[in-house]
């Protein structure tokens, strides 16, 4: 299996889908070969204060991880934050030997991909996204073993649309070599279809799940009782559409004056969101809390009184099945794959403010609202789980290997 | 020589009592939080489903073309017989659609011109009031009774709650109402061993004095009539025409006129009591399944067996009540549980029901103080928001199991029900305090 992150060096939903993948598989038995970017000591020692680590010796030898050397972990970082990244790198450590570019990195991986797929035996090619779709494609033309491509975001959900023709052509070469390809919605199959030219047939959708939490917080840690808290909890990019989560503030606040918006994460926009809550004027009511890790996230889903993910274009979307299990009701955009998943959740499209005010507005003055969405919620969660979908996958190898 | 025991001694004739339920709730338009306070109507519908459209394709799909079916084979068939309840708010929408109201009302009219159809009472607005208040339902029935009237100049002596809602006290509240008979679901939990298919009696309770008076004061007739008896729905027979009909996977598919016509003549009884929504036919079964065609030949298939027709009041006139039946608990129609949980099981419905019926006494207080119009409107909104269709639409039970064929809802979700009802409900609630300011 090729991957991009793995916590906790992670910086999104890729690290930690993959992680879950990896676990379910592991349960049913399957031996897995990890090849990422970098390997990290936390990695291996797994501090406790860092998110679940995978232990290779927890998985009884099933995981094995392996490294190639490599300077970014970030599947986010596009081709120009990578260019500057590298200038401010350069004059710090002018010795130091880097990929030019985004793209000679991924080639330098697909290389070490295709050394491991002579070494290592294996059955089948199990690959994640853009930055490990040319190393796919590599081991399977050593190896000859079938290759799947699980797709978890696209050039078009975190673009829009002025998407990056390399990255585009790089997703799409990765498609028509894959044998089967994995779509994390139904949301994102579409776009497979529609935009990469992917045959319908050959497209499995498998929806994420999320771990089982044992974070202990809880209501009881709110820190203003009679304040309300909405919670923005992702990166502040267009994607994940926090100037929407902004205007349905100012739209809640002419209503109900005691609530209180959180916006946790950073990310290209935060300057842009910063202005914003002063120009409508709202921002004694906005605090922004940066990026938050570990159980730092934890505590502030448990805080929430109800979290938004508004996402212009969301292929899935974890978060809000992790603010559900930390007891919080969630209100996501239609524009995501987990509103697939989830029924009850309350759901809007994300460009309708006055709908999302409204339900913001009634989930905060109904406890009879925020409770049945609490519980039905948490009873809808406990049947999703990542062995579950291990199986899906498990099936989807099968059709790859020809057994079905 | 077969039969040399007796065989049971049939004094009558064996006979099937249809009843069919006839209604349309008013859908609530689409209400946010920023409307509040100066809303204009909330009864158009939402706006993918407005309720006259939605009348419209059930007036062709359903009424219409039923209500031809039914009046051929009265026609054809002196013998056949069938009664109906009409909410009064079917009936308002009928008046107020224009045309294709006046079609189906007319239909329906040609329908109880025969003299071989039967209208059951029931509250007008398909309300859940009993559960809250057994005044307003006691009036509801009143209004319910004079609307019958003056549309079909009938005057109903049988009962049926919404939902089919039944418990001994409802029995003998209505009983002492001056009704003749009430309806009820055939439940085997309550029957025992015991077949639908015959008259009983509810089991004898005393109702609270207080609601004894209020059941006194709203008697339909002056004198209470000798006998009151219940009559049980046959669940399994109803439902195979109502439930299972089309379903392809269902080993008696395909049913026939003649199969059930079998069956009914199989059944142990008295009465084989058909009770349905009328939806059933050309809604729920579509005109594809053959569930017309079905209906076409049923009568002349049982009355070749010899099985009768009868309405609700001829059927109570004809037999004997065979025993009492103690429901001490409420039971409805609906689902496996035949209980009250698709309308006040989750705290949506909780929260909503007593938010709308805690209103009666404000509402009751001032209505002396306005005019006759303003009386009216006030009463009819409050009373339209008590459909218990806006409580069925925020189950959540349904919604889990993903059975979407128990769960018709105009909405994405229960919750989206919830928050256009509470908007609507803070709307109306506004204009009632800006009413009782006025009037004090």
């Amino acid at each position: 299996m090729f991957g991009w992150e793995f916590p906790p060096m992670n910086s999104g939903g890729l690290g930690v889908a993959c992680q879950g993948i990896v676990e379910g598989l592991a349960h049913h038995g399957h031996e897995i070969f990890l090849v990422l970017p970098k390997v990290s000591a936390d990695m291996h020692s797994g501090k406790p204060d860092k998110l679940n680590l995978l232990p290779a010796h927890q998985s009884g030898g099933l995981i094995k991880v392996s490294e190639v050397p490599s300077s970014l972990y970030s599947p986010y970082t596009d081709v120009l934050s990578y260019k500057k990244w590298l200038e401010e790198l350069s004059e710090d450590e002018p010795d130091t030997m880097y990929g030019k570019n985004l793209f000679e990195e991924i080639n330098r991986y697909a290389a070490k991909a295709a050394f491991y797929a002579s070494k290592v035996p294996h059955d089948i090619i199990h690959t994640h996204d853009w930055l490990t779709a040319e190393a796919g494609i590599q081991a399977k033309n050593i190896g000859g073993k079938p290759m799947v491509m699980h797709v978890h975001a696209t050039e078009f959900d975190r673009s829009g649309d002025s998407i990056n023709q390399q990255v585009y052509d790089m997703e799409r070469r990765g498609m028509h070599n894959a044998d089967r390809v994995i779509a994390v919605s139904e949301y994102t199959k579409k776009m497979l279809i529609k935009h990469y030219g992917v045959a319908d047939w050959k497209i499995d959708v498998v929806h994420n799940a999320v771990k089982p939490n044992f974070s202990t917080y809880h209501k009881a840690h709110h820190l203003n009782e009679t304040d309300k808290i909405v919670l923005f909890l992702g990166r502040m990019t267009m994607q994940k559409g926090p100037d929407y989560f902004l205007k349905m503030a100012a739209r809640v606040l002419e209503k109900i004056k005691r609530v209180k918006f959180i916006m946790a994460g950073d990310g290209d926009m935060m300057e842009q969101v910063i202005h914003m809550a002063n120009d409508l004027g709202i921002e004694r009511n906005v605090l922004f809390a940066g990026f938050l890790k570990g159980d730092e996230i934890h505590r502030a889903y448990a805080q929430a009184d109800l979290y938004v993910m508004p996402s212009v274009s969301e292929p899935f979307g974890i978060t809000p099945l992790e603010a559900i299990q930390n007891g919080t009701p969630v209100l996501i955009s239609k524009q995501t794959g987990v509103s697939e998943v989830i029924k009850n959740a309350l759901r809007v499209d994300f460009w309708d403010i006055d709908e999302m005010a409204n339900k913001v507005i009634a989930t905060l003055e109904y406890d009879a609202l925020a409770n049945t969405l609490r519980e039905q919620g948490k009873k809808e969660l406990d049947k999703l789980s990542w062995q579950k979908q291990a199986k899906h996958i498990e099936k989807v190898y099968e059709q790859a290997l020809g057994k079905i | 020589m077969k039969n040399v025991v007796n065989p049971p001694r049939r004094e009558k004739l064996k006979s099937i009592c249809f009843y069919f339920q006839v209604h349309q709730p008013y859908r609530l338009s689409d209400c946010n939080v920023f409307e509040i306070g100066d809303k204009e109507d909330y009864f158009h519908g939402p706006c993918n489903y407005e309720n006259h459209k939605i009348f419209e394709k059930v007036a062709n799909k359903c009424y219409l073309p039923t209500n031809k079916v039914i009046l051929e084979l009265l026609k054809n068939h002196p013998e056949f017989r069938v009664s109906y309840s009409f909410s009064g708010v079917f009936l308002d929408q009928c008046i107020q659609y224009g045309e294709i109201g006046k079609q189906v009302l007319d239909s329906f009219k040609a329908i109880m011109d025969t003299g071989q159809a039967e209208i059951l009472s029931e509250t007008y607005y398909h309300s859940l009031c009993w559960l809250y208040s057994k005044e307003e339902f006691a009036q509801q029935i009143e209004k319910h009774k004079k609307l019958i009237y003056k549309i079909f100049k009938k005057k109903p002596s049988i009962f049926r709650n919404t939902e089919l809602i039944y418990n001994n006290e409802i029995g003998e509240f209505v009983r002492e109402m001056g009704f003749k008979g009430v309806l009820a679901e055939g439940w085997d939990y309550y029957l025992d061993w015991r077949s639908p298919n015959f008259l009983y009696q509810p089991k004898k309770t005393e109702l609270h004095p207080e609601d004894k008076k209020i059941a006194k004061k709203h008697r339909i007739r002056k004198t209470l009539p000798k006998d009151f008896a219940l009559l049980l729905k046959n669940y399994k027979l109803s439902d195979d025409i109502a439930f299972r009909f089309g379903n392809q996977g269902w080993t008696e598919w395909p049913m026939t006129a003649d199969k059930f016509a079998a069956w009914a003549d199989n059944a142990e009884g008295d009465t084989i009591n058909l009770f349905m929504d009328y939806e059933t036919f050309g809604e729920h079964q579509w005109e594809d399944t053959g569930i017309f065609e079905f209906m076409r030949h049923l009568p002349g298939e049982c009355l070749k067996r010899n099985i009768g027709f009868k309405t609700p009041s001829e059927t109570i006139k004809a037999y004997k009540p065979v025993g009492e039946v103690d429901v001490p608990y409420l039971m409805s129609w609906a689902d496996m549980e035949r209980d009250l949980s698709a309308w006040c099981s989750n705290d949506l419905q909780k929260n909503a029901l007593h938010r709308i019926f805690d209103l009666e006494g404000k509402i009751k207080s001032i209505l002396d103080q306005l005019k006759k119009g303003d009386r009216e409107e006030l009463m009819n909104i409050w009373r339209k928001l008590q459909t218990s269709d806006h409580f069925y639409y925020m189950c959540t039970k349904y919604w889990n199991d993903g059975d979407v064929h128990a769960y018709f809802s105009p909405y994405e979700s229960p919750y989206d029900a919830f928050i256009t009802y509470m908007n609507t409900l803070s709307d109306f609630e506004h204009k009632l305090e800006n009413l009782m300011q006025l009037t004090t």
